[in-house]
């Protein structure tokens, strides 16, 4: 059966690389021969060899070594470390699927133009914050014309931000607003991003805001219900938690996100809406090889 | 009587912390009679800005009338002695954009802050702006939500990153003062560089807490005209001039140029002063940041429900300053139970 599944490696083995690798060792169509970091004793690097994935200390080097048995490869290590990994990636033959801000590739949000970047050698998975929030700003802007304004803000459990996140916020804000802006299709964006200490800890939450002259708010309603059933097909724990409105002038709809629990708790949407998105990515990827061959 | 008392540096937060009292909607005109009389007075600092600092005019927590660089460009014009500061909070601004045009405009003191238990993400911007020349200084906000020792460990790290001063935001209004004798005290006798409080009146007790922070060795005290700030406001600056001379701290302050101040500030400002309500004691009760008065009592009004419940569930759920957008999730639900309970909720 194996043989018929698509040969993926995952690069870093930090918070998003761990729960990556368990989602993928659920997956019917990819099989993780590869989970490569630096340090074999990480907690992430010692749940992969308990549960019997391949595990390389050597970093991006092991992928190059492993190449022939691999297609596609998530990295998940940083934006400056991807930057140096996509070329070579490109020329191994390998997409590149990069869950870091790098943005060397096509961007995807998978419930908005999954289709459009199956032939790309490289797609960049935006920011957690971007997943969650650009599918609502394309589906405001489907119902309204004139948006003269986009807006994104997430909170998120500090536990659920590793070092990583938090040394490349200003990285996250501009990533996250680019994205605003491509899907949007409105130039003027801002992303915010809260981290709450709060224990229990609290779940990723985001909240859009528009700017729009005259706002159909009916029309805006039944796209942004629509778009969050497409969305759930992938990230089943996507919710709507305040429809949209109209207050103080501005146009307002709020998600909360649950994760599935593979790796961090459930609180920690934002890892599971990039992962579950880059994964949707993945398998549709794989699926349309095989249909192909 | 000055003998042996340190010097205190004092920080007229006025045009940064009053833009939410005033909806975000300060003038260039405001701006440049106030800063022109926290000149006169002998304020050390002068921070300017929207009320969440650089690059927060945003639609979750307003959006400001004046573009923060022509705020800042105004007020530099008006300064001589007074420094220009600006209130940074990384995840709203960024270095490139907001702190690179703060500089531009001659911005002296970055006061780079965030909630209480977060201070790594202040590492970039902390060095960033030391790399650049210019000071920086370290804010945590919200410090009613952990311990003393929390606190210290956090403001070690932004120490560590280069802050050559720490100020503890009573951000909520929620500080008695034996708490802050005993946080302020830690820090002040475990810390290299100056430390300093920031005080909110939500509970009548911005210059008892201001007072209490100096007894135990904060060397930097921030008050604004007339308390003119979040929530309930802050310590008048003009009563931290009269405290700081009463008690004999050696300060280059013009006492009457200083209530001056003051009295501008209530000029400038009539109308929106802050004041103490059912809102703000509220504010306080629950340890819900202060910024958050006028926009629970606008979602209060739209969805009709009590403000004070907002506040109590907000302060259930632990949320930290730029969550505003959680106001509105609370409100509706608010208003969802009360229908569904064909009544309205009852008080906690």
């Amino acid at each position: 059966m194996s043989a018929k599944k698509l040969g993926v490696a995952i690069l870093g083995t930090g918070n998003i690389g761990t729960d990556l690798m368990m989602k993928v060792l659920r997956s019917p169509v990819l099989e993780c021969r590869l989970f490569a970091g630096r340090n074999l004793s990480s907690p992430g690097m010692t749940k992969a060899s308990l549960l019997g994935v391949p595990v390389s200390a050597k970093g991006f080097q092991s992928i190059v070594d492993l190449k022939g048995e691999l297609s596609l490869v998530f990295d998940a290590t940083s934006a400056m470390d991807h930057q140096k990994h996509a070329p070579v990636l490109k020329e191994l033959g390998l997409v590149a699927i990069d869950l870091t801000p790098a943005k060397v590739g096509k961007m995807c949000v998978p419930a908005v133009n999954l289709a459009e970047c199956l032939n790309e050698p490289n797609v960049n998975m935006i920011t957690c914050g971007g997943q969650a929030s650009i599918p609502l700003a394309y589906a405001i802007k489907s119902a309204n014309p004139g948006v003269e304004y986009l807006e994104a803000v997430s909170s998120i459990a500090s536990r659920s931000a590793g070092p990583a996140t938090r040394i490349n916020l200003d990285e996250y804000l501009q990533t996250t607003e680019q994205g605003l802006s491509l899907f949007g299709g409105c130039e003027r964006t801002k992303a915010i991003l809260n981290l709450n200490p709060a224990q229990p800890c609290v779940h990723m939450q985001t909240t859009v805001m528009a700017k729009i002259a005259q706002p159909d708010l009916e029309r805006t309603r039944a796209a942004v219900a629509e778009m969050v059933a497409r969305i759930k097909a992938y990230i089943p724990g996507y919710q709507l938690v305040l429809e949209p409105m109209l207050e103080n002038g501005r146009l307002v709809a709020m998600v909360r996100v649950d994760g599935l629990g593979d790796y961090l708790p459930r609180y920690a949407g934002n890892l599971d809406i990039i992962n579950c998105a880059a994964i949707a990515f993945a398998e549709a990827y794989a699926r349309q090889r095989t249909a192909q061959t | 009587m000055s003998d042996g008392k340190p010097t205190i540096t004092v920080c007229d937060a006025t045009l940064r912390d009053g833009s939410h009292a005033y909806s975000h909607q300060i003038t260039l005109e405001q701006v440049k009679a106030y800063a022109t009389a926290a000149e006169a007075a002998g304020f050390n600092f002068l921070e300017v800005g929207h009320g969440n600092g650089l690059g927060a005019s945003s639609l979750q927590v307003g959006e400001s009338l004046v573009p923060e660089g022509e705020m800042l460009r105004a007020a530099k014009a008006c300064l001589k002695r007074t420094k220009l500061s600006v209130h940074v909070i990384p995840g709203f601004a960024t270095i490139n954009r907001e702190i690179a045009h703060a500089m531009d405009a001659g911005v002296e003191l970055f006061r780079v802050g965030c909630h209480c238990t977060e201070a790594d993400i202040t590492q970039r911007h902390i060095g960033h702006v030391r790399s650049e020349g210019r000071e920086a200084w370290g804010v945590l906000m919200m410090s009613h939500m952990v311990s003393a020792d929390i606190l210290l460990e956090e403001t070690k790290k932004m120490q560590s990153y280069g802050a050559q001063g720490i100020v503890l935001m009573d951000s909520a209004g929620a500080y008695f003062p034996a708490d802050v004798t005993a946080k302020i005290g830690l820090l002040a006798a475990k810390l290299e560089v100056p430390v300093g409080f920031h005080a909110h009146n939500n509970l009548g007790l911005a210059v008892a807490n201001s007072i209490a922070a100096l007894e135990a060795g904060a060397r930097i005290v921030d008050g604004t005209g007339r308390g003119f700030g979040a929530g309930a406001g802050n310590a008048p600056i003009e009563l931290i001039a009269a405290v700081l001379i009463k008690q004999g701290y050696p300060t280059a302050l013009d006492l009457y140029k200083a209530l001056d101040a003051g009295d501008l500030a209530a000029k400038l400002f009539a109308g929106s002063l802050p004041e103490s309500n059912g809102v703000t004691i509220v504010s306080g009760m629950t340890g819900v940041f202060s910024g958050f008065s006028k926009p629970v009592q606008r979602a209060a009004k739209q969805f009709g429900v009590d403000g004070r419940d907002i506040f109590f569930e907000l302060g259930k759920r632990k949320v930290v300053g730029g969550q505003e957008d959680l106001i509105l999730e609370v409100a509706d639900q608010l208003a969802k139970r009360s229908k569904d309970a064909g009544q309205t909720p009852p008080a906690p």
